[in-house]
């Protein structure tokens, strides 16, 4: 097996991994809190699995910067030689959205603590309103 | 990529799945939460790897700083372990 | 049982998953749009981060919209956590029950006006290296985030907060409307590009990060403060309880 079948295997394994941990934690899961984290880390797996899809072996990172320009004197050849930059844009705004829709979720479990006193689902769901 | 940065990968996606693990098995909510920001962590040495550096800024200052601390804010708050 | 039929089910997606990844080649060159970004954003707009140009320029339109959300949950947050201000003002010394240690504090005098230097290099130069406005906001939202651990008395007025985000987001849309005036589509840049690798080139996509790092830094400072603030509550909880034991 060669180098790059192996982190072939490891990248998109570990990005699935994360992804089903994550939905694990939110199907069987009883605490709100938990359920949370569980979504962070799917969110985390997806953006992963971006960032792999757009890799290109033995290219650099999208930037033309003065040393790489110096290499490849011109812009054409350079761009031949960099990885798509697509992806990362998509997940660089996705990881800060991400941030903000936990931070909005963790602010729901604290008014249903505050209202019920418990984080668990089950009690909360048992409960009237 | 050579060998030794392909062992090493593997080495961290192993950390990286075992993390995961750890943070929903683990019935203290904040060991969870701190293993969620070495899954970050550890992410962001992945996207700087995979040639992305923004993201790789992005993950590290996100990920380890910020989500760590609401998620701590949070079960302060509320309970700080899980009961069934 | 139940957690065992999850982990079948769960197993059996992430090998359905796999098997469906595992056909996309790893490392393979693929790019068809992307090639266009990358000869282009260069040549045309004179910005040497090929992300940058995607994130501001070629999809400009999505990161308003991206600004928006964020926007929209900083709002949401505080709205779920509504408490009223003249409360907010007068416990807000009661947000850590004990003093930070005096390392923390001193070492915070030092780190901060250096984390917030680190924030505001990281997005003005957005458009030159790894960086911009996204990363750059969230640097300087963790130095006030320093300051809000570190200090009791220190205090963020949202007024300013308010201030700040409402004119870095009239600046990103109004920089996108003076293009439509100028005959030009909505974000189109309409300033000379420069020359590559030069501080002030790029044309309006600087300007637009810088706006964007004002944006991101106030909303997630706000987000914090908001969410730090949860432990005040709970603080005036037990005063309430411990006076009415009293009386």
């Amino acid at each position: 097996m060669s180098n790059l079948q192996i982190l072939q295997i490891t990248f998109y394994g570990a990005a699935i991994l994360l992804i089903a941990i994550g939905l694990y934690a939110v199907v069987t899961k009883r605490n709100l809190i938990k359920i949370v984290l569980g979504l962070s880390i799917m969110d985390s797996g997806v953006n992963l699995l971006f960032i792999t899809v757009g890799y290109i072996s033995h290219k650099t990172a999208p930037i033309f910067s003065p040393s790489v320009m110096a290499k490849y004197k011109t812009i054409h050849a350079a761009a031949q030689a960099m990885v798509d930059p697509v992806p990362q844009a998509l997940v660089l705004t996705a990881i800060v959205i991400g941030f903000g829709v936990t931070a909005v979720a963790l602010a729901l479990v604290v008014r249903l603590y505050r209202h019920h006193n418990t984080t668990n689902i089950d009690e909360i769901r048992n409960l009237k309103w | 990529m050579n060998t030794i940065l392909t062992i090493l990968i593997v080495v961290g996606a192993i950390i990286l799945v075992g993390a995961a693990i750890f943070a929903v098995v683990k019935r203290d909510l904040i060991l969870a939460t701190v293993a969620t920001s070495v899954i970050s962590l550890i992410l962001s040495i992945f996207y700087f790897i995979l040639q992305a550096p923004d993201v790789a800024l992005t993950e590290a200052a996100i990920g380890v700083a910020l989500t760590t601390i609401i998620f701590i804010v949070t079960i302060r708050n509320t309970k700080r372990f899980e009961d069934d | 049982m139940k957690k065992a039929i999850a982990i079948i089910l769960l197993a059996f997606i992430a090998v359905e998953l796999f098997v469906v990844f595992y056909k996309i080649p790893f490392g393979a060159d693929r790019m068809n749009v992307a090639r266009f970004y990358l000869e282009n954003s260069p040549k045309k707009l004179g910005v040497a981060n090929a992300v940058t140009a995607i994130v501001v320029n070629f999809r400009g339109f999505d990161t308003l919209g991206e600004v928006t959300v964020l926007f929209l949950a900083s709002t949401a947050l505080g709205s779920i956590l509504f408490r009223r201000r003249e409360i907010h003002t007068r416990l807000s010394h009661l947000r850590t029950s004990v003093e930070a240690s005096v390392i923390v504090r001193i070492a915070g005098r030092f780190l901060v006006p250096l984390i917030i230097l680190l924030g505001a290099y990281v997005f003005i130069h957005g458009h030159l290296t790894p960086g911009g406005g996204f990363q750059g906001g969230v640097i300087i939202a963790t130095g006030f985030l320093f300051l809000l651990l570190a200090y009791r008395k220190f205090t963020i007025e949202h007024r300013t907060i308010t201030f700040v985000e409402s004119l870095a987001g009239i600046t990103f849309a109004g920089i996108g409307l003076i293009g439509i005036f100028l005959g030009k589509t909505f974000l189109e840049n309409f300033l000379p590009a420069g020359k590559l690798n030069d501080l002030l080139s790029g044309g309006i996509i600087p300007l637009i990060y810088i706006a964007i790092g004002f944006k991101v830094a106030a909303e997630l400072t706000g987000i914090l403060d908001t969410v730090l603030s949860i432990s005040i509550d709970v603080k005036q909880k037990e005063i309430e309880s411990q006076t009415e034991k009293n009386e």
